[in-house]
């Protein structure tokens, strides 16, 4: 379903460029990075959930053959202030320094306490074992509701509830409150033919990157400090680590390395200020990594949540009133998505009488990090299954409901301005006209050992309003007409080659002569992580200004060459012209190079009007009634991407958010005792789909361009993982008649619920 | 002192990725630790280091294991593939260049163990249906794909039509 | 005139009002209007000579980039938000 194109580049399905290193082993990812003299560290983390740090005593550590140093918090500066992080929201940095060792406090079992530089790993963690830290261990707070109330244990005593800017007087766990309303929810309600309401409870779920966090720092006689690290931003790193050590920007150099996926789980940093210090400390290079364990209890996993929707509709299906009360667990420190919850709760939707309510709540589990449109899919689970039951009581297609009451260009929105255009509505259109949605299910089917399954259909939409920030490039034109085009956008997905053929596409060159680099921290300039669904769109951006720019650069070096004035010479189609003389851009190149002439060009874009996009998803599941295990047998994925730059790469987006989306909602979750220990710290139990979870993924891309990007380009990688739990949901109440409003919804819990309905009928 | 460090090692022979390899290794080291400390073939990496995840598969002995699962001084005159002994300098596997052509990677980090897979099963099975593709690599986990693409790309190699 | 949308925990600051008109060519302008017709909303806003970290302002459709100092036009359109996580993937 894209739009016609005339494009030469864009919309096609190149390799891409860093794709033959990465089928034969030869990327270098964190873990792969090797140093002279290079040492190795291991942190000791909280066994405790709660707890007072009363002592630490590392001498038996020290005295280990092999061990270089140990740290410990009072090896790191006082951080103080907050710092923008680049992620157009505050970070309190120093919660952040604690979160990287423990200062006085554990506030999660995970929580990183020490560390121990040693001459191999295993010396290392052998080391770790023998630190003494004596805790008074104090009770701790698992749940949000529990956390909300006046009597719970507290966390911090000098964190105050923030309401717009006015603190509480007394301390809590609830750091902030957010509020939105608009009209009057009350007569909306009153004016309702059917009202519900609804709560839901959504446990905490990982981003599960493959690759575990893997730095590498080498920290100079000369004050010089260079890392290696798997990040989703090097100047974010940079920031983070100048602050955290009190260290100058311009003498911390971050390079990125590959990166075995983020999802929004590596921006924060970790392990890189603790490698550096412990290399200051021995004068050696020191590499840390995470074992599978720490990435789950020491990392930053989307917070677990309680929330409460209620909807009313008239007898036409029109939505009268919403109302939506919102708390996430933010973890140990403040700074949970909860702004991004309340912005997407009801974003598919045209909206008159609204109110919402939303908490951000510390808890002791590990602080939150950002998780692939953090914040929204719990929230749009909540809404998505309301809706559902609405349409159920009228007796009105889903698919309908969502067309009478699409948000369009201009309605309002929560916070900012009302909606720039959007592709909801067509979203909605093209999942009525699609293959899955026309072809009927047979709603009984029997299993091979002669039971039967239950079979049910889903939809559900999502939305994410992506994030435009700053990207830079830097091109180089060579002598044969190729050119090399430096970037600062580390490359999870595919970046190197849409943002490449961005710039291809507007220099008026082929794909395969741009020689796209993601580079360090002193060779290109300021970029934002990647991350909020913005490369493509952003560095893309950057890409096509310097492109323009580039063209303009060398007709202004070309002129006196052809002895003309630089405005005679027009560009059509990648070739130069002027005066009956035409030059194609490996022509100029050639030309400018035995004159000595050299282009070279930096860009630094800051974008805006990202725009936000809509998806909207349709699943047939297959529950077996005796087992309450849940198949995802057919799945189409419905997404506005604005421009699709390469097809495939968007295709990929959405097949792996779905994905994440389907674990999210039948398989994965923490699960806590009652001290507070995670009990499936392991991808063993930590279940993520594997490829019999998943059936194929029908794509679907719909073109609404984004008037903000010179090729309509939309961010694409976020919104993918909004709609599949709710989606699953309906579907599992058309097969079984049952309504789950609990994530994840494993097999037992399907099953309790099958049978309570049962009991009842 | 050098002998009793030595002392803490086991020398170990063995044939990777074709060639005569010597090392010595602590016999607590895995194969996947020999491979990428001491052998300097970090194509295999590590996911989870308890065999849930495939990301350090290799083929020993021509069986498909999780080498963060086998001892280094096992492999003690064994065969082992990695993804570095796929494909030559000539040119990529049919199977690499269609993970390339059918976008089967996006983060990259689990491709080096779902082409040592696939390729142990198209070894095994040439020509096999999408349920035996799925079920052969369910021990491998990606995260950023969904599988779509990689099943295709294991159906293109092997010459079947795309589902 | 310019016109201020203001969120709904500010709006007990101005009388229930959730649209509020104020002249003003800068940012700083604008709250100094604010604060004249509605006392107490400055310190929800403004933190030191800064807006609060936690705040974001939209001008016509773009995040306000230069604080305080950002321009306003006459008939601007002017959103408070919570200064949220940009949303990362």
């Amino acid at each position: 379903m894209t739009a016609e194109t005339k494009y030469r580049v864009i919309g096609t399905r190149p390799i891409r460029p860093d794709g033959v290193d990465k089928v034969t082993g030869r990327a270098v990812y964190g873990a792969d990075v090797k140093l002279p003299r290079m040492a190795h560290a291991k942190i000791l983390r909280s066994p405790h959930a709660h707890a007072r740090i009363l002592s630490i005593d590392t001498a038996r550590a020290e005295a280990v053959p092999g061990v270089l140093a140990v740290i410990t918090a009072r090896d790191l500066p006082e951080a103080s202030g907050v710092v923008e992080a680049g992620e157009g929201g505050a970070v309190n940095m120093r919660d952040a320094s604690h979160n990287i060792l423990a200062h006085g406090k554990v506030l999660y079992q995970g929580h990183a306490v020490a560390a121990v530089a040693a001459t191999s790993p295993h010396i290392a963690a052998e080391a770790v074992r023998l630190i003494d830290v004596e805790y008074e261990v104090l009770p701790p707070v698992m749940n949000v509701r529990r956390a909300m109330e006046p009597d719970a244990p507290l966390l911090h005593e000098d964190l105050h509830t923030d309401t717009a800017g006015e603190k509480s007087e007394q301390p809590s766990n609830i750091a902030s409150r957010h509020l939105a309303e608009e009209g009057d929810v009350e007569q909306g309600f009153a004016q309702a033919a059917v009202v519900i309401e609804r709560e839901f409870e959504t446990a905490t779920v990982h981003q599960g990157y493959i690759e575990p966090h893997a730095t590498v720092a080498e920290w100079r006689a000369d004050g010089q400090l260079t890392i290696w690290t798997s990040t989703q931003g090097a100047f974010a790193v940079r920031e983070q680590c100048a602050e955290i050590l009190k260290h100058p920007q311009s003498e911390i150099r971050v390079i990125p390395t590959e990166i075995g996926g983020g999802f929004g789980g590596k921006i924060n940093v970790y392990l890189e200020p603790v490698a550096a210090v412990l290399s200051r400390k021995t004068g050696r290079p020191i590499k840390i990594t995470m074992d599978r364990a720490e990435v789950l209890t020491g990392t930053g996993p989307t917070p677990g949540s309680y929330i409460r929707v209620k909807m009313g509709a008239d007898r036409e299906g029109r939505i009268t009133a919403a109302e939506a009360f919102l708390a996430y667990e933010a973890g140990a420190y403040p700074g949970s998505a909860i702004g991004a919850g309340c912005l997407c709760v009801f974003a598919p939707y045209k909206l008159k009488n609204v109110r919402i309510d939303g908490y951000d709540v510390v808890v002791n589990k590990p602080k939150s990090a950002a998780y692939r449109a953090p914040g929204a899919t719990v929230a749009e689970f909540a809404t998505e299954t309301v809706v559902d039951e609405i349409c159920r009581k009228l007796g009105m297609d889903p698919l309908d409901f969502r067309r009478l009451n699409s948000a369009v260009e201009g309605d309002w929105k929560p916070w900012g301005p009302p909606y720039a255009r959007i592709g909801h509505l067509e979203c909605v259109e093209a999942a009525m006209a699609s293959g899955h949605w026309r072809s009927p299910l047979q709603k009984t089917a029997s299993a091979p050992d002669g039971a039967f399954r239950r079979r049910g259909r889903g939809v559900a939409s999502g939305y994410w309003m992506n994030w435009d920030g700053t990207s830079s490039c830097t091109g180089r034109l060579n002598p044969d007409g190729t050119v090399s085009l430096l970037e600062g956008s580390t490359d999870i997905g595919g970046t190197r080659a849409s943002v490449a053929m961005q710039f291809a596409e507007e220099f008026g060159v082929d794909y395969a002569q741009v020689r796209p680099q993601v580079v360090d921290t002193d060779t290109i300039g300021y970029t934002d992580v990647t991350g909020g669904s913005r490369t493509t769109f952003g560095t893309g951006l950057a890409a096509v200004e310097l492109a323009r720019r580039m063209k303009a650069e060398i007709r202004d070096k070309l002129a006196p060459l052809w002895e003309v004035e630089p405005g005679a010479i027009t560009w059509n189609a990648g070739v130069f012209s002027a005066d009956g003389r035409q030059a194609t851009v490996p022509e100029a190149a050639k030309l400018l190079a035995e004159h000595g002439q050299h282009v070279i060009v930096s860009v630094t874009a800051k974008g805006s009007n990202a725009s936000g996009a809509f998806a909207v998803h349709i699943a047939d599941v297959e529950v077996d009634p005796e087992t309450g295990k849940v198949d995802v047998i057919r799945y189409t994925a419905v997404q506005d991407a604005g421009r699709a730059i390469h097809p495939a790469y968007v295709e990929g987006q959405m097949q792996g958010g779905v994905a994440q989306g389907i674990g999210w909602a039948l398989h994965e979750g923490y699960w806590y005792d009652e001290a507070g220990r995670l009990r499936n710290a392991s991808l063993l139990d930590y279940r993520m789909p594997t490829t019999l979870d998943v059936p194929n993924i029908e794509c679907i891309i719909v073109e609404v361009p984004n008037p903000g990007h010179p090729y309509g380009v939309r961010g694409a990688g976020e919104v993918p993982i909004v709609p599949p739990p709710a989606a699953i949901a309906n579907a599992i109440y058309d097969a079984v008649g049952v309504r789950l409003r609990r994530l994840p919804m494993t097999p037992d819990r399907v099953l309790e619920a099958i049978l309570a309905s049962e009991a009842e009928a | 002192m050098a002998t009793a460090l030595l002392s803490d090692k086991v020398a170990v022979s063995a044939t990777v990725n074709g060639e005569e390899v010597d090392f010595l290794c602590e016999p607590r080291e895995s194969l996947l630790e020999v491979l990428r400390d001491r052998l300097g073939l970090t194509g295999a990496k590590e996911g989870c280091n308890n065999g849930n995840c495939g990301a350090c598969c290799v083929i020993l002995d021509g069986r498909l294991v999780n080498s963060c699962c086998v001892l280094g001084v096992e492999v003690q005159g064994s065969t082992v593939t990695t993804v570095e002994g796929l494909g030559s300098p000539d040119g990529l596997t049919p199977l690499q260049q269609a993970f390339l052509e059918e976008a089967a990677l996006q983060c990259g980090v689990c491709t080096p163990g779902f082409l040592v897979a696939a390729q142990a099963l198209l070894d095994r099975i040439p020509h096999p249906t999408e349920a035996e593709i799925r079920w052969w690599l369910a021990g491998n986990l990606c995260r950023c794909t969904g599988y779509d693409k990689i099943i295709r790309a294991v159906q293109k190699a092997a010459g079947a039509a795309s589902a | 005139m310019a016109v201020v949308h203001i969120p709904a925990p500010l709006r007990q600051l101005t009388g229930g009002e959730s649209q509020v008109t104020v002249e003003g060519a800068t940012l700083r302008q604008v709250v100094d209007a604010l604060e004249a017709a509605h006392p107490g909303i400055r310190a929800r806003l403004v933190e030191g000579d800064r807006l609060r970290p936690g705040l974001a302002v939209f001008v016509d459709n773009v995040q306000a980039d230069a604080g305080l100092r950002t321009p306003v036009k006459h008939d601007s359109q002017i959103y408070l938000a919570p200064a949220i996580a940009g949303g990362t993937a």
